[in-house]
């Protein structure tokens, strides 16, 4: 189904944990290096570059196709989708045969076809949203930047956990 | 959980402001520290490159700043919010952020004095020109705009004159020549009038008047829409590479978010105009009362228009909710829950009956400021617009009989008590010697 609220995008989040990337960039000034290097080092998802052009991003491991990660990582909780609009169809064919239970249209990446097509195969499906920005909506990063992240709660969140190094 | 949309009252009190993470503390800690630890190299290197959020110096970013950050941008129902130390500094980062020495913005002319000068001296000495179109023809805006013009800007509620700016007109005439509207929401504040609704891209406080309510502390703020397309090509600030953070394109890598994140990391960064965590939490203690002190100052600021309306010594009150208003119709359009608290009126007898009103005043304040819970006076030509010359003053709209009330949250009946005793005077110091009784 195609999800379209706030809370249904949490839910996706929360219950997801591997991400693939499809046209990840190596490239550090590129959006698709920001949001993996935010997913990466946030250590909330685990997310792995698809691209058949790079051996890895920053230590982890690059897989050439969906059907590569597949074989060896299992199906993927999420497809992130990082290409222009008219490759979108073929990526989410190779999603939907690679197991994906959810997959992600980034800013601008819209194809109606790609979109009946996932939905029609039974995957959750966002559109024309950053994984990035929604992620930091949740844990806090959004608020951090004085953006609105639309949310309103009298219930103390969960201190995330912190890397504490042992005196010696 | 559902989906549920919260109200105006409930986001004036929650945006921005849950319970403490780290402690549980229900109002908003003050965090008064100028830096914040890295995690890590990693973490550090992340955050400086703006992969990651997070806080690293408080003059770019502090989390009781962004708490009234993001609690403007949800009032304002705008994607994101920069404080700054004042209105005046939002105004000044808002254009620093979309024009450079070379290009143009477009203004009406009706507009706080300090904005008249800062656009017409401060930012001419900068090689930014502005042109200030008098009149409320949106027509003879739209002539202004020249092939070089990065924003067309307007105040909701123009100070003094307490014109209504057509809004949706506006901001149309801007969007035809691919320019956002920036608006200065201060007189209406968010309860009253928010301008993102009827097509404004950029909104700017004074966070020190209605914000803030009290008359405490200096401050100010932009929000912004997120639906103009900041990488179309008229702003090269947003759509090329930035020599000012490592050529960065801000528009390719942050989409909407463009504006907002280059007033933060260059301009705020640069100029230093931030707010002080201080401050910030002063003004998240007015918002919570925003909504209810608005309708109060709206109820006494009828009373009192009225009071005036009906007194000889009184030449002309200029309220906009008023039916010989010029501006009944605009205000009845974006104004609909009241014209504010801010208004004039011009007494009989010119400069030294405006000069005996004001000296015989007891409980409203005479000074240069507006948008207190306490009722304030001022008579402008001698204050707030001196500065102007005769030409400007004219162009402003600002007569020497003028006095400006901004009308506070006391008992209307000793408002009234007070301003007969200072219309007495002025009837005195008007009439000719021998004549009073």
């Amino acid at each position: 189904m195609i999800l379209n609220t706030v809370s249904q995008r949490r839910d996706l989040l929360a219950r997801s944990r591997t991400v693939a990337m499809v046209g990840a960039s190596a490239n550090v000034t590129r959006p698709s290096y920001f949001v993996f290097s935010y997913l990466r080092t946030k250590g909330l998802l685990d997310v792995t570059p698809i691209n058949p052009a790079l051996r890895e991003i920053d230590g982890v491991r690059a897989y050439p196709s969906l059907e590569a990660y597949a074989a060896e990582r299992g199906a993927p909780d999420i497809v992130d989708v990082f290409r222009k609009a008219a490759d979108a169809l073929a990526v989410t064919h190779e999603a939907i045969a690679a197991g994906a239970r959810a997959i992600w249209y980034q800013y601008g990446v819209i194809n109606e076809e790609a979109i009946r097509t996932a939905d029609a195969a039974g995957l959750d499906v966002v559109v024309d949203r950053c994984i990035k920005v929604e992620a930091a909506r949740f844990d806090g990063g959004l608020a951090i930047g004085g953006l609105n992240s639309g949310l309103i709660s009298a219930r103390r969140a969960r201190p995330q956990p912190v890397r504490t190094r042992t005196a010696r | 959980m559902r989906d549920h949309t919260f109200g105006f009252r409930t986001r004036a009190l929650h945006a921005g402001t849950p319970p403490d993470p780290a402690t549980g503390a229900r109002a908003q800690p003050i965090y008064l520290s100028t830096s914040f630890v890295f995690d890590s190299t990693e973490h550090a290197a992340e955050l400086f490159a703006l992969r990651t959020y997070g806080n690293i110096y408080s003059r770019i970013g502090n989390p009781t700043v962004s708490a009234f950050e993001e609690r403007m941008a949800s009032l304002e129902g705008g994607l994101g919010a920069v404080a700054t130390a004042s209105g005046l500094a939002a105004q000044l980062s808002a254009i620093l952020c979309l024009a450079q020495s070379g290009d143009h913005i477009v203004s009406t002319a009706s507009l706080y004095g300090g904005t008249v000068t800062q656009f017409t001296v401060t930012l001419k000495r900068m090689g930014i020109a502005c042109t200030l179109v008098a009149g409320d023809d949106p027509e003879a805006l739209r002539a202004a705009i020249l092939p070089n013009t990065k924003l067309v800007y307007a105040e909701t509620i123009g100070n003094p004159l307490g014109n209504v700016a057509d809004l949706s007109a506006l901001a149309a005439i801007a969007h035809e020549n691919g320019v956002p509207f920036v608006v200065d929401n201060t007189f209406a504040s968010p309860a009253l009038c928010r301008p993102i609704e009827f097509g404004a891209d950029v909104v700017v406080h004074s966070a020190t008047k209605f914000i803030g309510g009290h008359g405490t502390v200096i401050g100010g703020v932009m929000v912004e829409s997120g639906k103009f397309p900041w990488g179309a090509g008229k702003h090269p600030l947003l759509s090329e590479p930035s020599p000012g953070y490592h050529n960065m394109n801000f528009a390719e890598t942050f989409g909407e978010y463009a504006f907002l994140m280059r007033a933060r990391t260059e301009i705020l960064r640069d100029t230093g105009a931030a707010l002080s965590p201080m401050n910030a939490f002063m003004l998240i203690q007015g918002l919570e009362t925003l909504p209810l002190r608005m309708a109060a100052h709206v109820e006494n600021a009828r009373i009192i228009a009225n009071f005036l309306r009906g007194r000889e010594e009184v030449a002309w009150v200029n309220y906009a909710e008023l039916d010989d208003s010029p501006y009944r119709e605009l205000a009845a359009k974006y104004l609909p829950s009241g014209a504010g608290a801010v208004f004039t009126f011009g007494l009989r007898g010119g400069r030294e009956a405006g000069r005996a009103f004001i000296e015989a005043l007891e409980l409203w304040s005479h000074l240069a400021n507006v948008g207190d819970a306490k009722s304030l006076v001022i008579h402008p030509a001698s204050t707030t617009h001196q500065q102007l010359t005769d030409a400007e003053l004219q162009a402003s709209g600002v007569t020497p009989e003028m006095v400006r009330l901004s009308v506070g949250l006391e008992d209307p009946g000793d408002l009234i008590w007070d301003l007969e005793n200072g219309l007495r005077a002025a009837a005195r110091a008007a009439a000719p010697a021998g004549v009073q009784a």
